[in-house]
């Protein structure tokens, strides 16, 4: 599961596309006839995936936000498991 | 939604039309015979213009849609989809194309690319030139292929759709061989639906359960060679089924047709369902449509079901399935989908497939196909 390095960057896949959509009050994930409703952190990390920051200055980023500590753990989960859904890419 | 004397079935106010599916037209080079268009489409008048559709895409983005389908017909027979596709794209939808890909040439490919094109799926009517080009009545294959190319050229994802039936579905091997050779990522094998001019076409359509069987015993056999590089799909016929599907996540609560006179439906079909009017985008706003008109709330929440739906602890699964199938088989659509077997009227579905297994294959099929002459002689009957 946490097989992702920290300096791995994480970016929105091909073909997918991150929006914030008022009417839902959500960040959502658009794919092919497709729809993923985000909630509010996994709106808030994927919208950092932007291919040029590293896993750790997302997670750098969230903490100083969001005024929290120790959400390394959180993060690696979740981008895992976007990963694994391939709402998120790494390119090498 | 003051002074609107019929009263939402559901009793709270219904989420956005997410998804926008636009028949832009019902033209066609192709004449498929498992079409799900209405078979009086000759009869549709003028097509909504281009500033029209693009007032349907403001006021529908608004509401909060975000799923784009563009499809017809063959929307390719528009000169404005590109811009359609380029206004879509503007106000923050998802756009798909949904092409037989006739009429899709590098020209229009980059300048649809250009526009903001997100996503196109091909259909393709079997592997062979000979069945494509039977099944859809014309000379399509070789034009087809050259599709496949050009989407590969321009960075989509290489998406397939294959409508199965009795005369295609013992292919599928080589139709996945044929997807293969295109560099397809996704196929989606779809079995298919009865409306329109499937349902003229039925009797000669329908598979055999032993045909279905084996077409999906040899789908997984190629995903366990092919693994993860091509995705397929296999959707099952729900005539073979014994629960219905969540037709549209129950009417009016996700998705909006609009066909190309501007008609509003809450699916492609259902214009044929009997005692509903159908608002037109040219007198109402999509808002109003949506949300007030007495088409659109009709088969909204569960107040309109009968038993075995009504007290059915399944009914906020299914939503009792497809009003239009129960209205094709029992000719009503407040009737469970015959599809259930909890429906009294199963039976229908059980004997229609049935009779498609005892039909043998040396029969000589008469279909009809999907043309501007069959249409007019259908729409008078």
């Amino acid at each position: 599961m946490n097989a992702i390095v920290a300096t791995a960057k994480p970016m929105i896949s091909r073909g997918f596309r991150l929006q914030w959509e008022p009417a839902q009050n959500s960040h959502v994930l658009l794919y092919p006839e497709g729809m993923v409703k985000l909630n509010g952190s996994a709106g808030e990390i994927m919208k950092r995936c932007d291919g040029a920051r590293t896993l750790a200055e997302i997670t750098a980023d969230l903490e100083q936000s969001f005024g929290a500590t120790g959400l390394s753990g959180d993060v690696h989960a979740f981008v895992s498991f976007a990963l694994e859904k391939k709402w998120l890419e790494i390119r090498t | 939604m003051a002074g609107n004397s019929h009263v939402s079935a559901s009793t709270h106010k219904p989420g956005p039309p997410l998804w926008l599916l636009l028949e832009l037209t019902y033209r066609c080079p192709l004449h498929c015979v498992f079409c799900y268009n209405p078979v009086d489409f000759a009869r549709t008048e003028e097509e909504l213009g281009t500033d029209e559709w693009i007032r349907v895409l403001r006021e529908a983005r608004a509401l909060g849609a975000v799923q784009l389908g563009l499809s017809g017909g063959e929307p390719l027979m528009r000169d404005d989809l590109e811009a359609i596709v380029g206004e879509a794209h503007t106000l923050g939808f998802y756009t798909n194309l949904i092409t037989s890909g006739v009429g899709l040439n590098e020209t229009r490919i980059k300048a649809l690319k250009d526009a903001g094109l997100d996503h196109i799926q091909l259909s393709f009517q079997d592997s062979t030139r000979e069945m494509n080009d039977f099944l859809s009545s014309t000379r399509t294959f070789d034009l087809k292929s050259k599709v496949a190319a050009l989407i590969k050229k321009y960075d989509y994802p290489m998406v397939l759709n294959v409508v199965l039936h009795r005369l295609n579905i013992d292919h599928v091997e080589q139709i996945l061989d044929m997807a293969e050779r295109f560099g397809a990522e996704y196929v989606e094998l779809a079995n298919t639906q009865y409306y329109g001019w499937a349902w003229k076409n039925r009797d000669q359509l329908l598979p055999s359960r032993a045909q279905v069987q084996r077409a999906e015993e040899t789908t997984q056999r190629f995903r366990e060679k092919i693994g993860q590089r091509m995705r397929i799909y296999f959707v099952v016929p729900d005539y073979f089924e014994r629960r219905p599907k969540p037709c549209m996540n129950g009417l009016g609560s996700v998705f909006l047709t609009i066909v190309p006179d501007g008609t509003a439906l809450p699916c492609h079909a259902a214009r044929m369902l009997p005692g509903l009017e159908f608002p037109n985008v040219r007198e109402a706003s999509v808002g109003s449509i949506w949300y007030d008109s007495p088409g659109f709330n009709h088969f909204r929440g569960d107040a309109w079901m009968k038993e075995p739906c009504r007290s059915c602890p399944e009914k906020a699964k299914d939503f009792g399935g497809c009003r239009c199938q129960a209205y094709l088989f029992t000719g009503d659509p407040a009737n469970a989908d015959p599809v259930c077997d909890l429906s009294p009227h199963h039976h229908l579905v059980e004997e229609a497939v049935a009779s498609a297994a005892q039909r043998t294959v040396q029969e000589k099929p008469l279909l009809f196909f999907r043309d501007q002459r069959n249409s007019r002689a259908l729409s008078s009957q």
